[in-house]
Order: C-alpha cells, then sequence, then structure tokens
C-alpha cells in the first residue's frame, strides 16, 4: 500500500512540474500546455465520436497486424527451429531482411500497396514477426530432450511430438516473443499513420491536430492516450502470461 | 565452416534467382539487384580518390545520419545507465517514480515526434531529441532491473568490507547489471535505427531516410532499394559490433545469463 502511496505522489509530482513549467513560462505554454489544459481536453475528446473512432481504428489494425504476424511467425518458426538444415540455409536472408527497420520500407510500401489502412498493418506485420519468429526457434532449441525421447518411446510420432510436445513447452517463449511484437507494432502503426496519413487512426489524428491548427493541446491529449494503449497492452499481455503460463519456472524473454 | 559456406551459396542462390526474376518481369518497381548494386555505387562509392572514394552523398547524408544515430544512442545510454543504477539501488525512489517511468515507457516514441518538432524546431536537435526519448525506456529499465537484483552475498560481503562508494557501484553493481544493460542497449540500438528514419522522414531534406523520400518521389525505384539496403547494412553492422563488444566484456559471465535471445525485439 505504501508502494502505492508513493506511485501516485510521483505522478502528482510530475503533473505538478509539467504545470510549473507552463506557467512559469519556461516553454511557451502553446508549444507544451499545461496538464490541465491536455486534460481538460483530453475529457471533451473522449466523448467525441470522431476521435474514439480513430483510437479504435488503431487498436483494430493492431490486433489484425498481430494476429496475422502469429499466422505466420509460429509456423516458420516451427519449421527453421526443427530443421536444422532450413534453418542454416536460410539464416543469411534472416540476418540481412531482420535489422531492415519497418519505417524505411514505407516509401516501397507507398507505391506496392497504396496509402490505405493496408499499409500499416502490413509494415506491423512485418516488423512483428521477429520477435515471435526468434523467440519460437529459441523455444525449439530449449526443448527438453527428456520430454522428447520419452514421448517417443511411447510410439508419438514427428509431427505428434511436435503438437503434443514441443508446441506446449514452446508456448511461454512464444508468447513472451507476441508481447514484445505487439508493442512493436504498436510502435509502427503510429509511426506510420503519423508520416502517412491515408487512413484513419491515432497517429493521424496528432499529425492533422499539429500540422492544421498548431493544437498541441490535441497532440498531447492523443500522446497521452498513445500511452494509455501501449500501457494496457503490456501491461495486459503480462498478466495473461502470468496467468497461462505461471507454471513454467523460467518465463522467456524480456522487453 | 560448412554451415557458413550453406548460407552464403543459399544466399548467392536467392540473389541470383531475384535477379533473373525482376530481369525476366521487367517491374518498374522491383528493379534487379544489378542495378540497386549500380545505384548504390554511383550513390556512395564513386567519389575521388583523395576522399577515400566516397561521394559527397556519404559525407553530407550518411554520415550525418550516423552521426545522429550514434550520438543519440550514447546519450541514451549515460543517462539511462546512471539514472538506472541510482534508482535499482534505491527501492524509495523507484517507488516514486515507477508510475510515471511505466507510463512514459509506453508512449509509441514516434508519436512525440510533433512535440518535438515545435519544441526543438526542426533540425538536428529535434531528431536528437526523439531518439534519446524513444531509446532512453529500454536501457534505463533494464539497468534498474539489473541494478536491482545484484547477488545478496555481493551485496553483503561489500558492506562487510566497508567497500567505499565509488568502488561499490562500479565494481560491484556495475557488472552484475551488466548483462541486462547489454540486453537494453541491443533493443535501444534497433529501436534508434527506426527511429532515425522516422525524424528524417519529417520535414528534412538531410539523412538516409530524407534521401529515401525523395528518390522514391522521383521515382528512382534502384536508389530507393539502395537505401533500404543501406539501411540494413548499417542496422546488421552496428548490431554485429555491439555483439562483438558484449562477449568481450561479459566473456567473464556464466554462460547462460547473456546468451537468452529475449532481447530480439527488432522494429
Amino acid at each position: 500500500m505504501r508502494a502505492l502511496t508513493r506511485g501516485v505522489l510521483g505522478v502528482v509530482g510530475f503533473l505538478i512540474l509539467w504545470e510549473l513549467f507552463g506557467r512559469f513560462g519556461f516553454v511557451s505554454a502553446q508549444y507544451l500546455p499545461p496538464p490541465s489544459v491536455v486534460f481538460g481536453e483530453l475529457g471533451k475528446l473522449l466523448g467525441d465520436e470522431q476521435f474514439l473512432r480513430d483510437v479504435i481504428a488503431t487498436v483494430l489494425s493492431l490486433l489484425i497486424a498481430v494476429g496475422v504476424a502469429v499466422g505466420i511467425a509460429v509456423p516458420l518458426g516451427l519449421l527453421l527451429g526443427s530443421v536444422p538444415a532450413v534453418r542454416y540455409a536460410t539464416r543469411a536472408v534472416v540476418e540481412f531482411l531482420r535489422p531492415i527497420p519497418s519505417v524505411a520500407t514505407i516509401p516501397l510500401a507507398i507505391m506496392l500497396i497504396g496509402i490505405g489502412p493496408e499499409t500499416k498493418i502490413s509494415l506491423a506485420v512485418y516488423a512483428a514477426i521477429w520477435p515471435i519468429l526468434f523467440n519460437t526457434i529459441y523455444a525449439l532449441d530449449e526443448l527438453d530432450p527428456l520430454l522428447v525421447e520419452t514421448a517417443k518411446v511411447f510410439g508419438t510420432g514427428r509431427v505428434g511430438v511436435m503438437f503434443s510436445v514441443a508446441l506446449p513447452s514452446a508456448l511461454p517463449f512464444v508468447f513472451t516473443g507476441i508481447r514484445l511484437a505487439a508493442t512493436t507494432a504498436l510502435v509502427v502503426l503510429v509511426s506510420v499513420e503519423l508520416l502517412l496519413g491515408g487512413s484513419p487512426g491515432l497517429g493521424q489524428f496528432i499529425m492533422v491536430a499539429r500540422s492544421g491548427a498548431g493544437r498541441m493541446d490535441l497532440v498531447l491529449a492523443g500522446t497521452v492516450v498513445a500511452g494509455v494503449l501501449g500501457y494496457l497492452l503490456n501491461e495486459g499481455l503480462e498478466r495473461a502470461q502470468q496467468r497461462w503460463f505461471g507454471w513454467d519456472t523460467a518465463i522467456g524473454g524480456r522487453s | 565452416m560448412t554451415n557458413f559456406f550453406k548460407r552464403w551459396v543459399v544466399f548467392v542462390g536467392l540473389l541470383v534467382v531475384w535477379q533473373v526474376v525482376t530481369v525476366y518481369t521487367d517491374d518498374p518497381f522491383f528493379p534487379p539487384p544489378s542495378d540497386i548494386g549500380e545505384a548504390a555505387y554511383k550513390l556512395w562509392l564513386s567519389g575521388p580518390p583523395d576522399k577515400l572514394f566516397l561521394t559527397d552523398v556519404v559525407y553530407d547524408d550518411v554520415l550525418d545520419s550516423l552521426t545522429r544515430l550514434l550520438g543519440g544512442w550514447a546519450i541514451a545510454a549515460v543517462v539511462g545507465i546512471s539514472i538506472g543504477i541510482a534508482l535499482g539501488r534505491s527501492r524509495t525512489a523507484l517507488e516514486y517514480t515507477g508510475p510515471v517511468l511505466t507510463f512514459m515507457r509506453s508512449i509509441p516514441p514516434p508519436a512525440l515526434v510533433p512535440v518535438f518538432m515545435l519544441l526543438f524546431k526542426i533540425g538536428s536537435f529535434m531528431q536528437l531529441a526523439t531518439i534519446v526519448f524513444g531509446i532512453l525506456w529500454p536501457i534505463l529499465l533494464n539497468t534498474i532491473d539489473g541494478a536491482r537484483t545484484v547477488d545478496a552475498t555481493k551485496v553483503e560481503t561489500s558492506k562487510v568490507f566497508r567497500v567505499p562508494r565509488v568502488q561499490w557501484v562500479l565494481g560491484v553493481v556495475l557488472p552484475s547489471a551488466a548483462p541486462k544493460i547489454f540486453a537494453g542497449l541491443r533493443v535501444s540500438l534497433s529501436l534508434s535505427l527506426v527511429l532515425m528514419v522516422v525524424s528524417e522522414l519529417v520535414g528534412t531534406d538531410n539523412g538516409i531516410g530524407a534521401q529515401l523520400l525523395l528518390a522514391q518521389r522521383e521515382f528512382d525505384y534502384a536508389n530507393m532499394w539502395a537505401g533500404i539496403v543501406l539501411l540494413g547494412v548499417i542496422g546488421y553492422v552496428l548490431n554485429s559490433l555491439l555483439l562483438v563488444a558484449e562477449r568481450r566484456v561479459l566473456g567473464w559471465q556464466p554462460k547462460q545469463e547473456h546468451s537468452k535471445p529475449a532481447q530480439l525485439a527488432t522494429v
């Protein structure tokens, strides 16, 4: 309870500092509006249907992107993780593709896909694949040989081992990958919405608020909402992980 | 060795396939790799000998981008590690600041680009601010985590021997936190590449990201592909260098601590 009190005090202190910063004119209040203004604006926004639609558009794109990424990365990870020959063969390609930042392919995506919501979703999928893929491969490396051999002794085939032994014991790692991928995908979605516009979403809302009337209070309110989304996402997935995979002592991976 | 060989054979093979397919289909969006290579050569490597054969574009744009990238990363590392160690060793301070830090970390960094654009005007300083703010959190939070979990025996031994404060921080806490710190540094390195590009895509004409956008607007697809490849190469080289450094610095650590792939978040 004391930790909670201190945390609340910390947040209040931060807000007061921010408020004073604007009030005493270190930075023009037009550039960095104080929290009283921002949160007032935020309250209004939460009743605004258009804004809520933007938020929902971003969240929906996020869910689609993560879903597609899981659908691609998990089977691919299982394949690369269980067939060493394929994995060595593709390593150079993977090592080459992975460091290309997804936002660098925005110009490419514009010409190939256009500027609709498909663009941001595809880029988010590209970014989200890697953490899931690597965590899946890693999990298969960590697979306890005792389990595999026991299953084999009891007459389980190769495919059976894959689905009844490898996949369940890889799940905690895969889930860590999904958690990392989800936060990554949110970053990419917001960036693409910001840079590209073209499809409704939180990033576009922020960009329109800035470039149109230069309403920094709206920009910051949008940023706060983006932060809350990111927080809920990470916290929710972490809770789910603890609940579903609490049995796994060494939960793999961290952010 | 054979695996190394196999790997590159497949890589070259795919390159050849790509070449054949692109030449055959003749799609303007997908120039063959040979064209991309030629564009890259013209863009960056056709300079005069007294400039090491590098063109002005390298000195103006690529070097500027790299300076911002590494500068931002270095600033974030210094700030993140020092604050992280202080917070990690003080439970009270962490309890006060924890929620604020968690929230700050949750903000997708690009969302703050408009704020920084107004506060710092458009230019190198705004780009640096974007990079630093975005990549500070993985370093900071990992350092806190590492500093908090110093082995109890080490803590008590240092207390018994009355190890001076400076030595305690530099000689005991920092090394114990090192594996986690490196994990944070690695995440933030790939993130800094992304933020560098994002900050260059908005309202500036300098840097690799800006060049990329320019190439796309001028329908110069070979140059655009060359830019994408260059960013991939930079990411690969920086990551490899960091891995080498990590192995050097953490060579004394028990193996499993730092071989986890947990830090594989690439954006």
